[in-house]
């Protein structure tokens, strides 16, 4: 089975400004792969790209085997946009219905039911969308995006809006698409989010993919910590495996141990750094 | 194909739930009462309207097809206000306010979804532009006992000139902002009204230019020739000469009629709607 995204030296350029420089990224089946960096550095494009709202200059993507934009790529993702909007006059419930018909999905009223109560929106099926704050129609569009079961879901900044509650509840709903093996492409600014639930991690800047991995692949040693009763040491450098020694040679001088910690980098450590500090 | 009436439905309630067709029946209702009441008093006073010498038409005639005319522009008026109401914003607006890339993201087909758009608005305006025409007519018909010649076929071509507008519009809303192109449309609309005229004051004074530059705007804007043709045939067994739509002042000048203009304005429909097709497929959202 072909990997749910393929994205083979793609770029876009938008007049004088080169949006996208020659990007390679496979999403994997039933891989949830966080997208991280600045403005500007192309994330949007990338997604757009994939999702077919965007022709690329150059290169290539694929949607499980298909042609990013074809009909057979679009049948096969779910897509929740940043910038998105719902007819005011609609409830929740008939833009599901919409979306289901649009999208061929025979899920019915159960679907429909289904994916609120995912996005903890049970109760707002009959409310109009132009009742709705920010963050239930940010739930409502991840609802949407879920519609007809997609193999591949690009959720580009599906929490901007929402409360730290909101933002659990999309966390675990990510967690349990990845159990269910749908593929994510989660494009978020909320470091701490992506670093939770992503098994890799892709950053870009300027167009280009300055680093791949897993969060823990990406993360480097920053040394190893004591709790004495002198006060807390730091040995910079220091691994996990330098630890025993590092407590054997402080109680052999004598120093009572309470604590001992490896400290690794953080991803926001690993984002600034790959950034360089870069904002837009 | 069955995408395609999710799409028209959708454009349909947009319709109805931003209050359009609200606005649009209280106007209509509004002019179609303001147009019995010129009926009524200009088939009371008939005795004292007297046609111009050369045009060889009884009174009554003279105003029932001068009133009729004046029904048509006022339906073709409010048919392209609508058409344009309903189509401005259909890619960039929509693309604008986050409104179309969930649509477009489906597996529709870009295509679809503006043919869809057309053949909605179309209908709707089609089915508004047809009331209104017969409401009209039946005003008329009921208040000074005269009616056209042609019933039917004129009511079509005005839906037709509405057509080739939304046809315009959407075009329009795929490279132009909705302000940008609800303007653009207006004056491309009172663009063809002026040509009418002006084919009206090319003949008036002989000028074969004018005629000629009113020819060549009317087929560039084959709303306006086909708004012409239809009033050309209210009176079409009456007197049968281009003199008498002459007298008609603003609202006549068939100077491009009959089966070549029909026939290009449908084919101009579709080089439009390829254009906007071709177009749409290459934008960026």
């Amino acid at each position: 089975m072909p990997d749910a995204l393929v994205v083979r030296n793609l770029a876009k350029r938008y007049g004088s400004v080169q949006a996208l420089k020659g990007v390679d990224l496979e999403v994997g089946e039933g891989e949830l792969v966080g997208l991280l960096g600045p403005n500007g550095a192309g994330k949007s494009t990338l997604v757009k790209i994939a999702v077919g709202l965007v022709r690329p200059t150059a290169g290539e993507a694929t949607v499980a085997g298909a042609r990013a934009g074809s009909r057979a790529a679009r049948a096969e993702l779910g897509y929740l946009a940043e910038m998105f909007r719902f007819p005011g006059w609609y409830t929740a419930d008939e833009v599901l219905e919409l979306h289901q018909r649009l999208s061929g999905s025979r899920g019915g009223a159960a679907e429909r039911k289904r994916l609120l109560e995912l996005v903890a929106h049970a109760d707002a099926s009959d409310r109009r969308v132009d009742g709705m704050s920010k963050g239930m129609q940010q739930r409502l569009g991840v609802a949407q995006s879920l519609v007809g079961e997609p193999r591949l879901l690009m959720l580009d900044e599906p929490t901007s809006a929402l409360d730290p509650v909101g933002r659990r509840t999309v966390r675990l709903l990510l967690e349990e698409l990845r159990g269910r093996g749908v593929s994510v492409l989660l494009n978020s600014h909320l470091l701490s989010e992506v670093e939770l639930v992503c098994d890799r991690v892709a950053i870009l800047l300027g167009g280009e993919l300055v680093a791949v991995g897993s969060p823990h692949d990406l993360s480097r040693p920053r040394g190893v910590e004591l709790e004495t009763d002198e006060g807390i040491h730091r040995v910079d450098g220091a691994t996990r495996e330098d630890a025993p020694r590092l407590v054997a040679e402080a109680v052999a001088a004598g120093r009572q141990v309470y604590g001992v910690s490896v400290l690794t980098s953080t991803l926001e450590d690993v984002y600034l750094e790959a950034v360089g500090g870069e904002t837009s | 194909m069955s995408s395609v009436w999710v799409i028209v439905g959708y454009g349909f309630r947009e319709a109805v739930r931003r209050k359009m067709f609200a606005v649009v029946i209280v106007l209509t209702v509004a002019f179609l009462f303001l147009f019995w009441l010129a009926n009524h008093y200009v088939f009371k006073d008939l005795s004292t309207i007297t046609p111009p010498r050369d045009v060889n038409v009884d009174t009554r005639t003279f105003a029932g097809a001068f009133l009729v005319g004046l029904s048509m522009f006022a339906t073709l008026f409010l048919g392209v206000v609508l058409a344009v109401f309903l189509t401005l914003g259909t890619v960039t607006g929509d693309a604008e306010r986050g409104l179309l890339q969930p649509l477009v993201a489906r597996p529709i087909g870009r295509s679809t979804l503006l043919v869809a758009r057309f053949l909605g608005a179309g209908s709707v305006c089609t089915a508004y532009v047809l009331t209104v025409y017969f409401a009209g007519l039946l005003i008329t018909g009921l208040t000074g006992h005269w009616w056209p010649d042609q019933v039917a076929w004129p009511g079509v071509e005005l839906a037709g000139g509405v057509l080739v507008v939304i046809a315009l519009s959407l075009l329009g809303s795929v490279v132009l902002s909705s302000t940008a192109n609800g303007i653009a449309i207006f004056m491309l609309f009172g663009a063809g009204l002026v040509a009418g005229l002006l084919g009206s004051i090319g003949h008036a004074l002989n000028s074969h230019t004018i005629k000629h530059a009113s020819a060549v705007a009317s087929w560039a804007l084959p709303f306006e020739a086909l708004y012409q043709d239809g009033l050309r045939m209210i009176t079409e067994h009456a007197s049968g000469l281009t003199g008498f739509l002459l007298q008609l002042g603003p609202f006549g000048g068939a100077y491009v009629h009959g089966w070549g203009i029909r026939l290009w304005a449908v084919v101009y429909v579709l080089i439009v709607g390829a254009i906007a097709l071709v177009s749409f497929a290459r934008r960026d959202l």
